[in-house]
């Protein structure tokens, strides 16, 4: 296979990082569909917190999600410099919002260390390991963790 | 094409004719005797039977051809259609469909049923009277295949086992004495001249059957192998048996002109019957030749044109490996079934002719090449508005030609959704026909007897709306003879009809289309159903709850009152999952039932998925669309036409009645406290359940045709948001749920729904 000159090695894995407030996390490249600037969203009724509403992407409409508020951090308050990270969860396209996208990182499983066991639910539910790249602290979570399937399914 | 496509179009055009096939036999059961009728349920099992021969479907020609041939005694009026033989037909239409479903799809059918149904079937086809016990001992009708070319086939009978039957032809204008008449056989051999000269032997044996009762057999024993074949020679010839006052002398004349350019001979029967028995050692393949393309002078000339290159055809197919008598016979066998398919196509065609007036042309177009259009037509239509809005706000001068233009696209725009939508709306027909079988079997099951009434199935509604609506439909009615009929016993010591009736309409109600499901049952025995619920810990068991709520239990999930599990129904999956399947159609389901009188199911749905019209509100800084179907009038609130009623109520009075305000803003938590109603406007909404209400909304910003976009696709259903939509802004806007948030605010907000979104 000599001419797949860019592929990746068995193992390798490429994740997106991004922002929120002074910490960075990463999800799985493959999942995210595009990047896009914070428009205003619909406002929905009977809704989490962490639920910013609807937008229009293109006549779809997707469902905004505060990442901050929904791993238990203060709630963003948006503004024009946030970003969207449309992501594919199982069947479902969903919009997070983050502070800002930092990097796109090629890794080995090798360097994905296990989280460390704190008593605390963003850790527990949706970490997936801890990288440290350039002295920096990522933490890889895990989209499907964000939205149960029984959720997705009695829609 | 290939054979795949060939076939999958067959089975396509399979679930029309069982569609017509079962509606036909309906239309007999409620005492329709039309001839036409009978025809349309003969011919729907006679294509099925063609077309399954051509791809050798072997299971389904067996059947279809009993079938068949029983239907063919009730069409030719020697068995009487009752009741009881139209339960035994209904049968079998259902064993018909899922054997052609398992001839698609595999899988496998219920043998001992369709063997049993063959039994019963060939039993009417004897004359025997249908009785349940009605099984072995008829003998199965079956007559040989060589007996055929000589005898005058008076009846049809079932031949060879390639299910071929003759299709006798008699012409009833010369008087049908034909027992009487003295009978002969005629050869006819056609020498290559008499093509040649322009003579059509079609014409030939049409004159020859002019003059009586005729039988006529294609013989093709001279057929060679196709490397062999004279593409302008003649290779066929006929064995005619006529029976006739006519003498043999106008047998000859007809040949007159002929006489030269073929081999003739004319024998009375009383000649021939000395040479049967070497007649029948002949390794002859008879292949009768159906006439009634003759019939219509009409057709005539391209009819036997056509029929002749269809059998040369199928000829040459054959000849490629038939080498022996055998692979003979199998070729014949092939071009007969070619023959019945072609003359069903003749009739049908006939009767198409005659419906010429009533039905149009129809094509068959890919479901995702409609669906693709009505996308681009959606995002035509945003796009449109999208433009409308920005001249408004560009152009305050208002030139008059922009204006008429936009005014003009707006109407085309609307014009083309319109005939776009129209492409997708069906009849609800087909599900209703479905259901008619599902309460005939579980009515068997049961051991009940049920009669299904359906009305309104030609309520047309969006393909979509139907497609999803099986199921669910499926369930209730499933729940409606097993739960909510009683058995005869009980029936008739409730001093009712021992019969069962289940109701089935469809209507169109305010833009919605209504679907109503009612029994006449026992009812939903509350005191068992509110029992069952504290069993399962489904209430509290000192819960107080109205009638209406406690019948309203049977769409939690998990419940069940079925005392043992059944094969019907019973799982405890069943309603919450109807109940969720309707929901996420953007429709609702209501229960009413009266103990000892039954109970009725309302399913409401939307018409389309696609578009509707909207009234584009103003919500506590929000933008709504309200659906202007359920919009009754707007008015604006007088302080003085406002009354408090105890602590959270609000009525206002309207025309001296009083009617309940609704805080949209309030019920959809927008806002903390109610707004003050004298600084918004009222939409007075009628809504399902009957009654009106009058939803406050803050401001009102104008009337426009929206585009439904799905809020499930990437989130979940939100109570009291029925979808979305977008605006001209490109910004999304909730469609608000009418009904619900009516419903919500009479205090029955299905709790357990909310609580499920808030966990979303």
């Amino acid at each position: 296979m000599s001419y797949a000159v860019k592929s990746l090695n068995q193992g390798d894995r490429e994740l997106i990082a991004f922002r929120i407030g002074d910490q960075e996390f990463c999800v799985n490249i493959m999942s995210v569909r595009e990047i896009r600037g914070w428009t205003p969203a619909t406002t929905m009724p009977h809704s989490p917190a962490y639920m910013l509403g609807v937008i229009n992407l293109r006549g779809a409409v997707l469902p905004i999600i505060d990442l901050a508020a929904r791993l238990g951090m203060k709630p963003a308050d948006p503004t024009a410099r946030h970003v969207i990270i449309v992501a594919q969860v199982r069947r479902k396209v969903v919009g997070l919002l983050v502070d800002a996208v930092s990097d796109i990182l090629t890794v080995t499983d090798e360097i994905i260390q296990p989280t460390p066991e704190i008593s605390s639910d963003l850790e527990r539910q949706f970490a997936r390991g801890i990288l440290a790249i350039d002295r920096r602290m990522i933490c890889l979570i895990e989209l499907e963790a964000l939205f149960p399937e029984t959720e997705s399914e009695a829609a | 094409m290939d054979m795949n496509e060939i076939k999958e179009i067959f089975f396509q055009e399979c679930e029309e004719q069982l569609a017509e096939l079962e509606s036909g036999l309906l239309k007999m059961n409620d005492g329709d005797r039309d001839p036409e009728t009978v025809n349309a349920v003969f011919r729907a099992v006679h294509s099925i039977k063609g077309g399954a021969g051509a791809f050798g479907l072997d299971d389904l020609v067996a059947f279809a051809h009993v079938f068949e041939t029983t239907l063919d005694c009730v069409r030719s009026n020697k068995l009487e259609p009752t009741q009881d033989v139209l339960k035994v037909m209904l049968k079998s239409a259902d064993v018909l469909a899922d054997l052609t479903n398992a001839a698609r799809d595999g899988g496998s059918v219920d043998e001992s049923r369709s063997r049993g149904l063959v039994k019963e079937l060939e039993a009417l086809a004897n004359g025997e009277l249908p009785s349940p016990s009605a099984t072995a001992d008829a003998p199965a009708p079956k007559a040989a295949a060589k007996a055929a070319p000589a005898a005058p086939a008076p009846a049809p009978k079932p031949t060879d086992d390639s299910g071929f039957q003759p299709i006798p032809f008699s012409f009833d204008d010369f008087g049908d004495e034909g027992g009487e008449l003295p009978a002969y056989e005629i050869t006819f051999k056609p020498r290559h001249e008499l093509y040649s000269k322009g003579n059509d032997a079609t014409l030939l044996l049409r004159d020859l059957s002019r003059l009586g009762e005729m039988t006529i057999y294609c013989n093709m024993d001279e057929l060679p192998g196709l490397e062999e074949l004279d593409p302008e020679a003649a290779y066929f010839f006929w064995n005619v048996t006529l029976k006739t006052d006519k003498g043999e002398d106008a047998i000859r004349a007809v040949f007159e002109f002929a006489e030269w350019d073929c081999e003739l001979s004319v024998k009375s029967v009383e000649e021939a019957s000395g040479d049967a028995s070497s007649n029948e050692e002949l390794p002859m393949v008879p292949v009768p030749f159906d006439l009634s393309i003759l019939d219509e002078t009409g057709s005539s000339e391209e009819g036997p044109a056509g029929a002749r290159s269809e059998d040369t055809a199928a000829a040459v197919a054959a000849a490629e490996t038939a080498s022996n008598v055998t692979q003979m016979a199998a070729a014949a066998a092939r071009v007969e079934k070619k023959e019945s398919a072609a003359a069903a196509a003749a009739a049908a065609n006939a009767a198409a002719q005659n419906n010429a007036a009533g039905a149009g042309q129809t094509i068959r177009v890919d479901l995702d090449r409609v669906d693709r259009l009505i996308n681009l037509v959606g995002e035509l239509v945003i796009n449109q508005a999208m433009l409308s809005q920005s001249v408004i706000e560009n152009d305050t001068t208002g030139t008059s030609s922009i204006n008429m233009g936009l005014e003009e696209l707006q109407q085309l725009t609307r014009e083309i959704q319109d005939s776009v939508m129209a492409i997708r709306a069906q009849p609800v027909k087909p599900v209703f026909q479905r259901m008619s079988r599902i309460v005939r079997e579980i009515a068997d099951m049961t051991g009940k007897s049920i009669r299904l009434i359906t009305e309104g199935e030609n309520t047309e509604v969006d393909k979509t709306v139907i497609d999803k609506l099986a199921e669910p439909l499926t369930h209730m009615i499933r729940n409606a003879v097993d739960h909510g009929i009683e058995t005869p016993e009980k029936r008739a010591a409730a001093g009712k009809n021992t019969e069962g009736t289940v109701r089935l309409t469809a209507k169109h109600r305010s833009g919605r289309i209504l679907i109503e499901l009612a029994d006449d049952g026992a009812g939903i025995n509350r005191e068992k159903v509110r029992q069952k619920a504290i069993d399962n810990d489904l209430i509290p068991a000192d819960a107080n709850l109205s009638d209406e709520e406690i019948d309203n239990l049977i769409f939690l999930p998990g419940f069940s009152t079925a005392d043992k599990i059944s094969d019907i129904s019973g799982r405890g999956v069943g309603m919450d999952v109807v109940k969720r399947s309707i929901q996420a159609l953007g429709g609702r389901i209501n229960i009413t039932s009266k103990p000892g009188h039954g109970s009725v199911f309302t399913m409401s749905l939307p018409l389309t998925l696609a578009v509707l019209d909207g009234m584009v509100v103003t919500v506590a800084g929000q933008t709504l669309v309200v659906p202007l179907t359920a919009i009754v009038e707007t008015l604006q609130p007088e302080a003085s036409a406002i009354h408090s009623f105890g602590a959270n109520h609000r009525l206002i009075s309207i025309r001296n009645s009083f009617c309940p305000l609704v805080d949209v803003g309030r019920i959809l938590n927008f806002r903390a406290t109610q707004a003050n109603p004298v600084e918004g406007v009222a939409l007075l909404v009628e809504s399902e359940g009957g009654g009106q209400r009058a939803l406050m909304v803050d401001a009102i910003q104008g009337q426009r045709q929206v585009v439904i976009k799905s809020l499930e696709a990437n989130y979940t259903h939100v109570p009291g948001i029925a979808a979305a939509t977008i605006l001209g802004d490109g910004r999304v806007a909730l469609i608000l749920d009418v009904d619900a948030v009516v419903g919500a605010s009479r205090g029955q907000s299905l709790k357990a729904e909310m609580s499920l979104a808030a966990v979303g």
